[in-house]
Order: structure tokens, then C-alpha cells, then sequence
């Protein structure tokens, strides 16, 4: 039986950079095949030729056997090639059945937009997925919803191939286990599904088989029977990592650094207080939309405070803005690199020194170049920053090394309490145990550092304490003998709530 | 238990049911607003003035901003795209003052006045091409394009006023007639403007023009040529400016090349006040249409209440202002609690 697509010999240079060099990889019908690797892998640039948005400069692609040139996603879709895409690619200002439709809208000869039957159609499309109204504006929703108006938008299109770009990144745990009942579905229909992704569970649960690139270069292609987690890593990777996790705090924490007080916002924190001591991490969990962004973001004069009281080493603090908190030694460091965290097109050594100019400006207020490079090259080389030169704008860089930069500005100001947001989302693995290494020795030389993750691994790998929200409420905290995937989860779906109480309650003494 | 409850969290937001969720949308609709208040300033304009509820005000009220009105669906359509087009008002002059030129070289009124619609054409597919091939913003290829070509209607006229009192009667009509007592202006603009919104509405070609504005690269995955709408759009919004300034040439029988200074501005503000966003993605004919209808209603308000005419662009600067920062604290609290 011919391969549904095969890949051979796949190559691609950008500018200098050979992002891919001989990559081949083959997918049959019926199967749910894993692509694995690190970001700067080449995974997305490989999906992104099968789905015509770019050229390859060599190689063959061939869909049941036949050797085929894909020009555009127009070409991609009449062979049969349906792609979710991991950044969101919606029309937030038309509907969701428009959105859905969109492909079939561009091809359509029909003159007139029937939208009373593309609602209906959606309706039905969306029905397996979520219960979203086909009619409402794309930008109204969750991004969980978009990412599902995604998926539908992508199965609408009658695909035989499925690529599935990490589309699990931005879901629950429920609706991810809603995606995967359908992919197995679609897989029992005879499709071929592509699913790129870092979490080894997903591999290990759903997938028949899993291609591992390295390096813009095809690694092996294993049957998931009888593979181990380990063995992917380390092909991934190239190295065998022993340990993932820095050893965590083996003392009582000490004083407490900072200490916020029936923390309300404008809509959803809701009487939020929590202690952080001098040498711990604390990890805050909870799902998507539970308030974990916006509770930092709030004691960091991001967001909007109703009410609440913060405390900086004992001391009554007033922090109306971030300009404010940063007078006062504490950094949020935001999970959105591209929207929120770093200005992607300048200098990284304009990034690393926005936070405090004044560390690198003349008397005349003028900012120092010479003073400005030395702070990047320092903190770059404490943070083992990969970069040809400080010169060069983050956005050439990987998301571990761009993480770093972001980190090298926190460092900038020397802070006393830190937040950092989703840390090692889109890094690495590599990347991802430095940075780990590079929190637990901030929280052992003495500042606070507060990690918020939605992965429970890092949570509960890198916290000494978790404190887990449901629906803008401190649903409970959970201590180092009790971390388990399952105790937070059941926090966060706003299970057991008195038990939380009653720790809480002992905590605040 | 665990799977109801983490599902509920993300979707009970998302979630507008069936007839109740059409009806909202109605009601919800910008147009809705502005149409109530432009029943509001006319309820207390008529109470105000003896001359506000008389036929022949609002003949001219309609006179007064149906030529423009053209160039504001164009502009509209621009403005969805995600473009924006600062020569319109140079572009309107100069397919005036070719059409004028070539009349005066003794060519037929109907085939110069299509020659300057072509020329108007011209101008905006060489925008166009600035923007989609060399990638410029619309903001500076259009802006480069208004300087030249209001530097071209002072070279084709040498700086004064072509006098146009040759034009036959027939032509003179388009700009100058009534049928039924309408001015055929006004229909003209009417059609053009229910025309062009049902086609923005319906049109399979058309939602191509909000989906690129809305999302680029979400359009250019779904297999939408993005460059060649923009283009196309941007043709279209230059040609629509091209036809009204012949339309204005019938009306006045004359060209002049300082005609039009400053229209952009308003054209911009009137479809910005219907509901365009300058991010792209929104935005409607209609709602264009009772901008224009608003500001025009609003200056003639003032002149029948003898506001000083220094006062008019202020105030009208204001409306603009107020109209859209209403706009985006109603919709900043709609996303907090919708």
C-alpha cells in the first residue's frame, strides 16, 4: 500500500540558514503519526512546504504515490490537505461558520453568500466540538473556542490529510480529550493525521507512530510500541537528560517577601491573598481563564485592583502601576513574547535595558551605547544567551533564546519579587531545563519568584508550593507532599473545596 | 463531574442562542445608533427652526453630501480592506479637471468624463501596486499620491479655473437635473450606495474584502488572494473618487484645481463615524452612508442656527470624536461582559 504523503529529500534554506536539509518522513491512512522535535526542529517549515505557504529549494512530495508540487494552501486544500495552524489564523470580525467556510467562500463560483445554510452547515460542523453560536464573532470568543472553530475549520474542508499544529496548547484538559475522541474518529474514517507536539502523553496516548527531527533534519521514525518516552526525548534533544528538575528547597522557607491580602479586580479575582517566602517558588496552576495571568498582572499594577492589601518585606506598599512595582523590585514577566513581552524588532540590548534606562544613560540623559551593550553581553553570558550579536532583534532568535532575553531584562532591574508567566512556553527542552536552573538559583540567592504554568509537570517538577485558582478564587494551595497531577486538577475544576479552605486558612497565620 | 465543570468555565462566554442572539445583533447594530440620533437632531432641529422641516432644506441637505457620499463608499470599502486612501480628494479634482481639459480640446463630454475616470483608475492601481508589490503602507503610497496629483491639476490647468459653460444640457443634467423632483445625484448616489452594500453583504466576491482585513494570513490560508483584493480595492476606491469628480464637474460647470482640499478628512471621519475601523475588518455602507448623512445634517443645522462658520469644523471635529470613543467604551464594556 503507497504512503497517503510521502517526503523525500526535503530542503530549505532561508537567507544563510539551511532550516531543512534531506528531511523525509511518510504517512499512511488510518494512523496518527507524532512529529517531534525541539522549536527550531524544523517541524512547522516541513508542514508549512506539505501546506504550500512556502517552496521547497529540493526534494519530492508525493501524495499516494504520485509526485506532486503544492504552490499555495488553495492547492493544498484541493489535494486534500487540511491545516490547523498553532497561532490562530481567524477572521476575528466575521462569524464562525464564515470563518469556517472561509476556504470554500474563496473557491466558491456561487455569486451570492448563502448564510442562513453556512450557519446551518456550521452548526453541525462546530456539533462534535464545542457549543459555540455559529453566528457569533470570531473575536468574541475564548481562545479555546477559537482554536475548536480552528479545527472544525480545518475538517470542514473534507481533508484526507490532517496537520495538527500543537493544537492542544491552548485547550483544557477536557476539551483536549474532546479533540483526540475525534481524531481517532477521523483516523477510523481512513485519514492521515499529522500531529505536531512536545508532550510526550499525547505521543504515548493517541499516536501509532512518531518522526523525531533535530536541527532541520530527520532523526529516526519510531512505532510508539514498544518506545519509550526517554528514548524520544533523547532523540529529540541528542543528548540523554538525567535529571529535568533542579533540586528543589531542602529548608523551611524563609521570611516572607511578599505578602498580598484579599486581592479583588474589576470581574474576576475574587478575595485573593497568598504569602511568598524567601527561598521558595511558589507555582500558581488553574486553567485557562481561572485569573492565574490577571492575579499577577493585578499585584503588578497591570490590571485593574478593586481591593486588597501588598506587603514588601513587611512593609505596606502601594503599587498603582507597573513603573511603580518595578521602583519597587517586582517584574512581571509576561507569557506572550510576541504581544506583550519583548519590542521583537529592536536591538536585544534595547530590550534587556527598557525596563530601567536610567542604569545606562549619561548624566545628559542619553542612552550609552558602550553601557547598554555590557549589560546585554553580562546578563547574556549569565544566562548562557545564544545570539551572534547584541545588535540583532530578538525575532531572530529561538523562543528559548528570545525567553532569555526576556529574563535578562527582569535581571536588569534586580529584582526582589519576580512573576514570570508561562516561563518556557514555546522553549525547548534543552533551553527549558536552563531556564529552571536559572529560577531555582534566582529563589536560592534570595528572591521571590512566583511561576505560573499550565503545565503540570513544571508545576509541580519546579514549585515548593502551588497555590491553584478556579474562577478568580484561590481554590486551595497544595504542599510538597502533596503534588500530584490529579490534586491539582481537581482544585482547578473547583473540586474539594473545603479541605482548601482549611489549609488556607492555616497558612495565613 | 470534572469534565461538565471545566467545560462550563470557557463555554457559557461564548454562547448566543438562536432568535434572541438575531434580535441583539439588530438592535446591536451601529447603524441603529446612528440613525437614532440623527432622528434626534432632527426632532430638535424642527423645533428649533421654522425652515429645518421644509423639502427644499432637505433637497439640499441630501444635494450636499451626495457627490461626496461616492467617495465615501469607496473609501468605506478601503478602510475594511484595511487600507486607507489620503488622495481621494486630490484624485477627485484631477479626474475633473482632465475630463474638463479634454472637453475643452473639443472632446465629446461622455468620453471625457470617462477618460477621467480612467485617469482617476490610473492613479489608484499605481497605489496599488506600491502597496502590494513594493509594500508600502497605504498611509504613505496615498499621501505621496496626493501631493503629485494635486500637483498635477495645477499643471493640466496652469493654476486657474477651467470654465466649463459649454457643456451641453445633457451632460449639464447629470449634476444639475431632477427627475421627480429628486436631484439625479442623489439617485445616483442612492443606487451606487445600495448597490455597493448589498454586494459588501452578500457578495461571495466581496466577504473576500472583510476577510483580508480582518486577518491577512488567516485569508491568504484560506486560499483568498489578499494582494490582488487589496489592489482591486484600492482601484476601486480611486475610480468611485474618479466618477464623482466628473459628477461634480456637471454640477458646477467648471474645474478647478484647488477643488476637493481637505475631502479626505471628512470622507474618512463620515465612514469611521458609520462604524469602519482604520485596523480593518469593520465597517458598512450603510452605516457610511448616515456618517456622511450626520455630518452634513449637523453642518446645516448650524447654518440655519447661525453658528459662526469658524465654529462648524470644530464642532463637527468633536461629533467625530465623540461618535467613535462611544463606540469603543459600548464595545470595551460589551467584551467584558459578553
Amino acid at each position: 500500500m503507497p504512503s497517503l504523503l510521502e517526503l523525500e529529500g526535503i530542503a530549505k534554506r532561508f537567507g544563510p540558514v539551511a532550516a531543512l536539509q534531506d528531511v523525509s518522513f511518510d504517512l499512511r491512512a488510518g494512523e496518527i503519526h507524532a512529529l517531534a522535535g525541539e522549536n527550531g526542529a524544523g517541524k512547522s517549515t516541513t508542514m508549512r512546504i506539505v501546506d504550500g505557504i512556502i517552496q521547497p529549494d529540493a526534494g519530492q512530495i508525493r501524495i499516494d504515490g504520485k509526485p506532486v508540487r503544492i504552490r499555495s494552501p488553495l492547492e493544498a486544500q484541493a489535494l486534500g490537505i487540511g491545516f490547523v495552524h498553532q497561532e490562530i489564523a481567524l477572521c476575528p470580525d466575521v462569524s464562525v461558520a464564515e470563518n469556517i467556510f472561509m476556504a470554500a467562500t474563496a473557491a466558491s463560483r456561487a455569486p451570492l453568500m448563502n448564510f442562513a445554510g453556512m450557519e446551518r452547515k456550521a452548526r453541525a460542523a462546530l456539533a462534535e466540538l464545542t457549543d459555540v453560536d455559529p453566528g457569533a464573532k470570531v473575536g468574541s470568543l475564548s481562545i479555546s473556542n477559537q482554536q475548536l472553530v480552528e479545527i472544525a475549520k480545518a475538517l470542514a474542508l473534507d481533508a484526507r490529510i490532517l496537520i495538527l499544529d500543537e493544537p492542544t496548547s491552548a485547550l483544557t484538559e477536557a476539551e483536549t480529550r474532546k479533540l483526540f475522541a475525534i481524531v481517532h474518529r477521523l483516523k477510523a474514517k481512513g485519514l492521515g493525521i499529522i500531529h505536531i507536539t512536545h508532550r510526550m502523553a499525547e505521543i504515548f496516548d493517541h499516536c501509532d507512530r512518531v518522526t523525531v527531527f533535530r536541527d532541520g533534519r530527520y532523526i529516526d521514525c519510531l512505532q510508539v510500541d514498544g518506545t519509550t518516552p526517554e528514548q524520544v526525548v533523547n532523540r529529540m534533544v541528542g543528548r540523554t537528560i538525567s535529571k529535568l528538575y533542579p533540586p528543589k528547597l531542602n529548608r523551611a522557607a524563609g521570611r516572607p517577601l511578599i505578602e498580598v491580602e484579599g486581592l479583588c479586580d474589576t470581574h474576576l479575582l475574587d478575595d485573593i491573598s497568598f504569602t511568598l517566602r524567601e527561598g521558595e517558588i511558589l507555582g500558581i496552576g488553574g486553567l485557562i481563564g481561572a485569573g492565574r495571568s490577571e492575579l499577577a498582572k493585578a499585584v503588578c499594577g497591570l490590571g485593574p485592583r478593586r481591593a486588597g492589601r501588598i506587603r514588601l518585606d513587611g512593609q505596606d506598599v502601594s503599587i498603582p502601576d507597573f513603573a511603580t512595582a518595578l521602583d519597587h523590585g517586582v517584574v512581571y514577566v509576561s507569557e506572550d513574547r510576541k504581544a506583550e513581552g519583548l519590542f521583537l524588532d529592536l536591538s536585544i540590548r534595547s530590550n534587556v535595558s527598557a525596563l530601567r534606562l536610567g542604569q545606562v544613560s549619561t548624566r545628559l540623559g542619553l542612552i550609552d551605547r558602550s553601557a547598554e551593550e555590557a549589560q546585554a553581553q553580562r546578563l547574556g553570558k549569565k544566562l548562557r544567551l545564544k545570539a551572534a550579536s547584541m545588535a540583532n532583534p530578538p525575532s531572530v532568535l529561538s523562543g528559548g533564546n528570545q525567553q532569555k532575553v526576556a529574563l535578562a531584562r527582569m535581571f536588569s532591574v534586580n529584582p526582589r519579587v519576580v512573576f514570570l508567566d508561562e516561563p518556557t512556553r514555546g522553549v525547548d527542552v534543552g533551553a527549558k531545563s536552563e531556564i529552571h536552573i536559572i529560577l531555582r538559583d534566582l529563589a536560592r540567592s534570595g528572591v521571590g519568584v512566583i511561576v505560573i504554568s499550565s503545565e503540570l509537570p513544571e508545576l509541580i517538577g519546579l514549585a515548593d508550593r502551588i497555590l491553584v485558582l478556579h474562577e478568580g478564587r484561590l481554590s486551595g494551595e497544595i504542599g510538597p507532599d502533596r503534588m500530584t497531577e490529579e490534586a491539582i486538577i481537581a482544585l482547578a475544576s473547583g473540586l474539594k473545596p473545603p479541605v482548601a479552605a482549611q489549609k488556607l486558612e492555616g497558612t495565613e497565620q | 463531574m470534572t469534565e461538565t465543570s471545566l467545560g462550563q468555565a470557557t463555554e457559557k462566554r461564548d454562547i448566543v442562542r438562536g432568535s434572541d442572539g438575531a434580535m441583539k445583533r439588530l438592535l446591536g447594530m451601529r447603524e441603529m445608533g446612528l440613525l437614532c440620533i440623527i432622528l434626534l437632531v432632527c426632532v430638535v432641529m424642527s423645533l428649533a427652526s421654522p425652515y429645518f422641516l421644509t423639502w427644499s432644506n432637505f433637497r439640499t441637505i441630501f444635494l450636499s453630501f451626495s457627490v461626496e457620499g461616492i467617495v465615501v463608499i469607496g473609501m468605506t470599502m478601503l478602510l475594511i480592506v484595511g487600507g486607507l486612501d489620503l488622495s481621494v480628494g486630490a484624485v477627485v479634482c484631477f479626474a475633473m479637471v482632465v475630463a474638463g481639459k479634454l472637453f475643452l480640446l473639443g472632446i465629446n463630454p461622455w468620453l471625457a468624463s470617462a477618460g477621467g475616470v480612467a485617469s482617476a483608475a490610473a492613479i489608484g492601481a499605481a497605489m496599488g501596486v506600491f502597496v502590494v508589490k513594493v509594500g508600502l503602507s497605504h498611509f504613505i503610497a496615498s499621501l505621496a499620491a496626493m501631493v503629485i496629483v494635486r500637483g498635477a491639476c495645477l499643471l493640466v490647468t496652469q493654476g486657474t479655473p477651467l470654465s466649463l459653460f459649454t457643456l451641453p444640457p445633457e451632460f449639464k443634467f447629470v449634476g444639475q437635473g431632477s427627475i421627480g423632483g429628486v436631484p439625479l445625484v442623489v439617485i445616483i448616489f442612492l443606487v451606487l450606495a445600495v448597490v455597493f452594500d448589498f454586494l459588501l453583504r452578500r457578495a461571495t466576491r466581496f466577504r473576500a474584502i472583510f476577510y483580508t482585513g480582518s486577518n491577512e494570513r488567516a485569508a491568504e490560508y484560506s486560499g483568498i488572494r489578499t494582494k490582488r483584493v487589496i489592489f482591486w480595492v484600492t482601484v476601486l476606491c480611486s475610480t468611485l473618487a474618479g466618477l464623482s469628480g466628473v459628477i461634480f464637474m456637471a454640477r458646477f460647470g467648471s474645474a478647478t484645481p484647488q477643488f476637493g482640499v481637505g475631502m479626505e478628512l471628512n470622507v474618512i471621519a463620515a465612514a469611521v463615524i458609520g462604524g469602519a475601523s482604520l485596523k480593518g475588518g469593520q465597517g458598512s455602507i450603510f452605516g457610511a452612508v448616515l456618517g456622511v448623512a450626520l455630518l452634513s445634517l449637523v453642518t446645516s443645522s448650524l447654518i440655519l442656527l447661525d453658528v459662526s462658520v469658524y465654529l462648524q469644523d470644530m464642532i463637527k471635529g468633536f461629533i467625530l470624536l465623540a461618535a467613535v470613543s462611544f463606540d469603543h467604551l459600548m464595545s470595551k464594556r460589551a467584551g467584558r461582559e459578553g
